[in-house]
């Protein structure tokens, strides 16, 4: 047998821990979104068959027949992304400085969604913005909703069922960055004569902003892509882009269309990330999500 | 007239604790009308109007075939991609955090980039790869799927318990003479073993639940939220309440006990921390 100095294994060692899960994800993520890369570049047609010929039009064509719902896809991200910082910020702040003895409880509260499925709470929501419903019939008396109107099959319904789903990934990010602050810089600034807003500003807020930057990410990525919302709150006229793949990719079978739109989906995610990270001057991507 | 500085402050704690009530609130109510029409004695095959309790279908929760199957099937990939993916997922974690060598930073964000690809992204590639490659899709598919896409959150769970752990323990173990292997077993995985059941519960929770991945790489295998979606269009059985219900009540007793042994053990550690750190006895140092 071949025996190997202490030294040299210890260094082979790391290797072996890591190639078997490595391998896992070359071969069914990395290859996967390679081979995509060339799908998009086949024409041909779904009964006879695709072939590879460098045909770059299906880019130009997908943008132009689908940058409708690319925007869309971006809008609502965008507004979902928004509304649950607002939502979570405060909840965050709270569960971090103010809950004392209820945080774990709040906590709990916050992962429990996780633990019944994202389609049956979806389902749910169906249920209680349905027509006959009591929320529709209470905007109706207060004049939010107009006497015909309705919230199922609109761009609001769509929009609160992302913001719903996506809220725990919001918080739980913005709750561990304001955990973490050490306190005591935040009374050295009202020491300091800094007001209460003074100090929220100036300390409080950048310290979270890694939390404010996973948290946004988090919550984009996946509201992005999503087209169960659309699919099961929404009409076609709320259909985003993860609806248009899906329905190339099973029903239409045309896969080098959904092949460049998912490529052009992760562009425009990539893109904003890198945009984000500038912006919030944050250096390195994964520090701040492992945050 | 000025209100005074304390009484600003406690105003501003109780709107921010009514602002958070009514954030929980709006998490939960879903929720809690999931768990309502479960006891629904509902009429035909609908399910959106109550028409008063009953104990109906939770005595029967697998009255419907499809989704008895449907069920039994997410348990068992959510069982075995967990057991998979924990075991990748653990070793990539020590291996990133405890071993420098090169390309470490690379693997590093290799990992990390499938967390931040959109589910349909990778649910159309793998799908692509299975074409292109000819292999029927069903049940093989969709473990390979999600072992794949819980591999990342094992290792940021696992990897999240390791950075905090003291690294000298298990050099102790080993100077004093214990190999790799009996290092791995009896020192580091009892440590890491919080972390390790986290990452599972994590990846069980995610595996379970994944429609978008699964939706594409299924074939001909219906999972339960596979099941639900098919359903959606004409109505949800109450079954499917009575179903994620009783898994979301078996998560919380999980972790009630979860909190109670560990409460166990914490006063016994202080018990035992007392009775050594008892006076030496006067007969003792004479």
């Amino acid at each position: 047998m071949l025996r190997l100095s202490l030294r040299r294994r210890r260094q082979l060692l790391p290797y072996l821990f890591l190639v078997p899960g490595l391998l896992w994800l070359i071969i069914f993520f990395l290859i996967p979104l390679l081979n995509q890369a060339y799908v998009s570049l086949q024409s041909g047609d779904s009964e006879l068959g695709y072939s590879f010929t460098w045909n770059f039009s299906t880019y130009s064509d997908a943008i132009s027949n689908y940058h409708e719902q690319f925007l869309r896809s971006l809008r609502f991200a965008g507004i979902a992304t928004i509304i649950d910082l607002i939502i979570a910020f405060p909840l965050a702040y709270f569960i971090a400085f103010k809950a004392g003895r209820w945080r774990n409880f709040m906590l709990l509260l916050i992962v429990l969604p996780f633990f019944t499925s994202y389609l049956v709470r979806t389902v749910s929501w169906q249920l209680i913005l349905s027509d006959n419903g009591w929320v529709v019939s209470r905007f109706r008396d207060v004049g939010l909703v107009s006497e015909n109107g309705r919230l199922l099959a609109t761009d609001t319904a769509v929009i609160a069922g992302i913001a719903y789903n996506f809220l725990p990934f919001m918080a739980l990010p913005l709750y561990v960055s304001l955990e973490k602050i050490d306190r005591r810089l935040i009374e050295a600034a009202t020491d300091l004569y800094a007001s209460r807003v003074t100090a929220f500003r100036k300390v409080t807020l950048p310290l979270a902003l890694p939390g404010i930057f996973a948290g946004s990410l988090l919550t984009f990525i996946p509201a992005v892509g999503d087209f169960i919302n659309a699919a099961l709150l929404g009409t076609p006229n709320q259909f985003m882009i993860g609806n248009v793949i899906q329905s190339k990719f099973l029903n239409i079978l045309d896969y080098p269309a959904a092949a460049a739109l998912s490529f052009m989906l992760m562009g425009v995610i990539l893109v904003g990330i890198a945009i984000y990270a500038r912006l919030l001057g944050t250096r390195s991507l994964t520090e701040a999500a492992a945050a | 007239m000025s209100i005074s500085w304390h009484t600003r402050d406690r105003i501003r704690t109780w709107l921010l604790g009514i602002w958070s009530a009514a954030a929980l609130l709006y998490l939960f109510i879903p929720i809690f009308i999931v768990i309502l029409f479960s006891f629904n004695d509902n009429k035909g095959r609908f399910n959106f109007t109550w028409h008063g309790f009953t104990l109906r279908h939770w005595e029967h929760p697998f009255a419907n075939p499809d989704l008895a199957t449907a069920f039994k099937n997410s348990l068992l990939i959510a069982g075995i991609s967990t057991l998979i993916a924990v075991a990748l997922g653990t070793f990539m974690a020590l291996a990133l955090v405890r071993y420098g060598f090169r390309g470490r930073g690379t693997a590093d964000m290799f990992v990390f980039l499938p967390l931040a690809t959109p589910e349909v992204v990778l649910g159309a590639a793998l799908l692509a790869l299975f074409l292109t490659a000819n292999a029927n899709t069903g049940f093989v598919t969709i473990v390979i799927a999600h072992v794949m896409f819980d591999i990342s959150y094992v290792v940021v769970t696992v990897k999240a318990r390791l950075e905090g752990m003291d690294q000298y323990i298990e050099e102790a173990a080993q100077d004093l003479g214990a190999g790799v292997w009996t290092t791995f077993f009896k020192v580091t995985l009892p440590l890491i073993a919080p972390g390790v059941a986290a990452a599972a519960l994590l990846a069980f929770a995610l595996s379970i639940d994944d429609y978008v991945i699964t939706s594409f790489n299924a074939g001909q295998t219906i999972t339960f939220p596979l099941f639900i979606y098919g359903a959606a269009r004409q109505g949800v059985p109450p079954e499917v309440n009575v179903l994620a219900s009783g898994l979301l009540f078996i998560v919380l007793i999980l972790l009630g006990v979860n909190v109670m042994v560990q409460k166990a053990r914490a006063r016994r550690d202080s018990r035992v921390a007392e009775r050594d750190a008892l006076p030496v006895p006067a007969y003792a140092s004479s």
